[in-house]
């Protein structure tokens, strides 16, 4: 059991139990706090596998700039209270059912795949080495065979502005 | 580290966004949900992209192997944020209509 090891599991039980804090609180201030601990949990996971762009980027942009804006909308709607009415109970256990299944579902094609067919048995990741996840890597190859969508994403990020604003303004 | 405690992982994390979408009526947290199952695909996307990364390694240390991977991790952050501020932005014209943000209001739009 060497540090790696350790790490993942711990990151991994952090990440578990955050994410089912999410869906249990009461109170959606509490959820958003949860869902940043998330954030910061899969961020360890990327520093582990060595994406160390996408880990800063994480905390940035999810972190950092959507959690704030999920933070002001509610500060905004002055949902800071457990205003949710009680919903019915079969309701929730039916959507916990069907969450259950759905996990067993998938959950039984990736036996398959490691024990029947193999395709990923024996398959490893390589933990904290190789270089594909630092940023010159990946600009390089963003602005040389990726550069199309690369741009077209500056247009996605117009029209959402523009979408924003003209559903957010009054009438 | 074999791949598939990570895939489960996700799986895992995705199967939690789902029950939350499912059993969650407040529409802020529903859409809290949304964003866990994005982070569940993103995280299987690294993954597989070090597990590309390395069956090239042991040849060739430099090797980009896997690297498109990583770069659809970005385009998928790209992609979240532009729903975000459109979907919140949606939320409060919700909440301005209606004032309240459960989703089961949202069953006028049948009419």
């Amino acid at each position: 059991m060497n540090l790696v090891n350790i790490l993942f599991w711990f990151l991994s039980a952090l990440t578990l139990f955050s994410a089912l804090m999410v869906i249990i609180s009461k109170n959606p201030v509490h959820s958003v706090l949860w869902l940043v601990l998330v954030f910061f949990a899969i961020s360890g996971h990327y520093v582990l596998l060595n994406a160390q762009f996408l880990a800063i980027v994480n905390l940035i942009v999810y972190a950092g700039a959507i959690m704030v804006l999920f933070l002001f909308v509610i500060m905004l709607l002055n949902l800071n209270k457990e205003t949710e009415q009680k919903k019915n109970i079969w309701i929730k256990v039916a959507g916990t059912i069907a969450g259950g299944c759905f996990l067993l579902s998938v959950c039984n094609v990736v036996y398959n795949a490691q024990t029947g067919s193999k395709e990923i048995a024996n398959k490893a990741i390589l933990m904290g080495k190789g270089s594909i996840g630092l940023i010159g890597n990946l600009g390089k190859e963003l602005f040389t065979n990726y550069v199309v969508p690369f741009e077209i994403s500056s247009v996605l990020f117009l029209s959402a502005m523009v979408g924003a604003v003209i559903i957010g303004k009054k009438n | 580290m074999p791949v598939q405690y990570y895939i489960y992982l996700a799986l895992i994390l995705f199967s939690i966004g789902v029950i939350g979408v499912l059993t969650r009526r407040n529409a802020i947290i529903v859409f809290m949900c949304i964003e866990l199952m994005l982070n569940a695909t993103n995280l299987l996307l690294v993954a597989f992209s070090q597990m590309h990364q390395n069956i090239a390694y042991a040849a060739n240390k430099a090797s980009s192997a896997g690297i498109e991977g990583q770069l659809f991790v970005f385009f998928i952050m790209v992609v979240a944020a532009a729903e975000v501020s459109v979907g919140l932005a949606i939320i409060v014209m919700l909440y301005r209509n209606t004032r309240s943000v459960d989703i089961n209001f949202l069953n006028r739009l049948k009419n």
